[in-house]
């Protein structure tokens, strides 16, 4: 299945008014309706290295197997679609590439990133993320958040200590508890969505979620949702005017009709 | 890495990396800011840096030069100074981390807490603490060894770069920044735009002529969804008007805009899906 027809996908990608260079990466693969967000880590430009290399071993080596396997076929082993099994070993297939870079080479030493991939498939979403970058969701009209932090914070307001709004003033913002390439396994965090049509999915660094507010993200998809693009550069803008204190991405896929998937002739039956 | 951001009549022309010791400013081509207006000097300031700290240095010009509205011949610039020449006005923009005093406590950006520390520091706080506590105790661990070693953290880099130049090695700067934001540069670390004058427009055709919209939200769309939809944007350095979605555009003045965000001025005359309306600033 083609899901350039079925999806319409934008991004943003920007360093924001402070840092001198992006160490977030992006990257789409609408024919096979995938996306990656990836926010690296790491000193001089190591960080984008570990970004720039998980987006690329994920959407090329997705694309190859997506070519041979369909996502929504179930796995005999653990009984759960394809699409989470293809979505895990690739995550851990970046994580040892980016790892070994690190403890190969000085310059990379410590490198890592966060990561959300979302790979859209049969009226569904197979999603994994790590660490500090975000899945947000715009579905009739309301906003909400999918994804959970891996982040000291988030375990915080987990276990009670802090409030979610103590937690907009808090010092540590910055400590991940998970992220692709700084061991050499990682345990990714996936979870199967499903999807409608209308829906807006907004995927993001903590470059845009630490400097706009929820409701004004929620806000301006609502607003100037109907031009995709100019919502992606809205929210950068946003971000940048805040103070765009760091690196900051947007990639915003909406769901255009349904896409179930090919179920036989007895299939179309029950569905007739 | 500090930097200028020129300006002229409040509007953002271009930002300018501080990256070398002596940034020269004046109206001949070869200074590192030249500024083509007569009322400023062939060679008519410097701005000297040495590690964190810049010095603002009047080279005998012949109209002077201003800081924060005061005349100056030598000024230690901080954040957010204001630098006048003429009608020209250089913005003083540092980075935070890039401050000494910040460059110890700070560490904003993202680290990684690595299960292997934090095991280490639960070890440690064997007397029973709650694994939160032993997990707190594992950040400062953390931090402090990832900032000791530079180590998996994507920290304000101003620090990383005091270091690195303390430690001789001023060649390590960092790349110039790549062109600015999408957008016209905006004012950085500006606050909410609560400093701006609040917009508003009143409708002056169609069935709600007369009829005012205060413009207190971020954005605000008008229009007609599926005929014509614009969006007014309320940003640190005014408001703009961006054409959303429709064949045509709207018109400002008489004249359609383009694809890039149109700046608003008081009194401005904006049609959208054929309602004429009035921009304007509330005093």
């Amino acid at each position: 299945m083609n899901y350039s027809q079925i999806l319409e996908i934008a991004s943003c990608t920007d360093p924001g008014m402070v840092r001198s260079h992006n160490e977030d990466s992006i990257a789409s693969d609408p024919n096979n309706g995938l996306v990656v967000l990836a926010d690296g880590m790491g000193g001089y430009n190591a960080g984008e290295v570990a970004s720039g290399m998980a987006t690329t071993v994920i959407t090329t080596e997705l694309a190859q197997l997506l070519s041979k396997t369909q996502p929504y076929q179930v796995d005999q082993e653990s009984k759960k679609p394809i699409a989470e099994k293809l979505i895990r070993d690739q995550v851990l297939k970046a994580n040892t590439s980016i790892y070994q870079a690190a403890q190969s080479q000085a310059q990379y030493a410590g490198m890592g990133t966060t990561l959300v991939v979302c790979l859209f498939y049969d009226n569904k979403m197979m999603v994994g993320h790590l660490g500090d970058s975000r899945l947000y969701m715009l579905r009739e009209g309301k906003f909400s958040q999918v994804t959970r932090d891996h982040s000291l914070l988030q375990e915080q307001i987990d276990s009670g200590i802090i409030t979610a709004e103590q937690a907009k003033h808090a010092q540590h913002k910055n400590l991940v508890t998970k992220a692709l390439g700084i061991d050499p396994v990682v345990e990714p965090e996936i979870r199967e969505y499903s999807t409608k049509p209308g829906d807006v999915y907004l995927l993001c660094s903590d470059g845009l979620c630490d400097m706009v507010e929820d409701e004004d993200m929620g806000m301006t998809l609502q607003a100037i949702g109907g031009n995709l693009k100019l919502a992606a550069q809205q929210l950068v803008q946003m971000a940048n005017d805040n103070g765009g204190k760091d690196n900051v991405s947007v990639i915003l896929v909406r769901v255009l009709r349904e896409y179930p998937a090919p179920r036989g002739i007895l299939g179309m039956f029950r569905k007739g | 890495m500090a930097k200028l951001i020129l300006s002229m009549d409040g509007l953002v022309l271009k930002e300018i990396p501080i990256t070398k010791e002596r940034t020269t400013i004046g109206r001949k081509a070869h200074n590192d800011i030249q500024i083509d207006n007569l009322a400023v000097s062939g060679e008519h300031a410097v701005i000297v840096t040495i590690l964190n700290d810049s010095f603002m240095e009047d080279l005998g010009s012949t109209n002077g030069t201003l800081v924060n509205g005061n005349p100056v011949k030598k000024h230690f610039l901080q954040n957010n100074d204001t630098i006048e020449l003429g009608k020209y006005k250089l913005k003083f923009i540092q980075e935070q981390g890039a401050q000494p005093a910040a460059a110890a406590a700070d560490f904003e950006k993202t680290m990684v807490l690595r299960p292997s520390a934090m095991k280490a520091a639960a070890a440690a706080a064997a007397g029973g603490a709650g694994a939160v506590a032993a997990r707190q105790a594992a950040v400062q661990q953390a931090a402090a060894s990832a900032a000791a070693a530079g180590v998996a953290d994507k920290d304000n880099k101003g620090a990383q770069i005091a270091a690195a130049a303390a430690a001789a090695k001023p060649a390590a700067a960092p790349a110039a920044k790549p062109a600015a934001a999408p957008a016209p540069a905006a004012a950085p670390a500006a606050a909410k735009p609560a400093g701006q004058p609040l917009g508003a427009i009143q409708l002056l055709s169609g069935g709600n002529a007369g009829k005012e919209l205060e413009l207190s939200k971020p954005l605000t769309t008008l229009g007609k969804p599926g005929v014509q939809v614009a969006v007014l944007t309320r940003r640190p350095q005014g408001y703009f008007i961006t054409h959303v979605e429709g064949a045509q555009r709207p018109t400002v003045n008489g004249q359609a805009i383009g694809a890039a965000p149109h700046p608003l001025k008081d009194h401005d005359l904006v049609e959208i899906a054929g309602i004429k309306m009035e921009f304007f600033h509330k005093h």
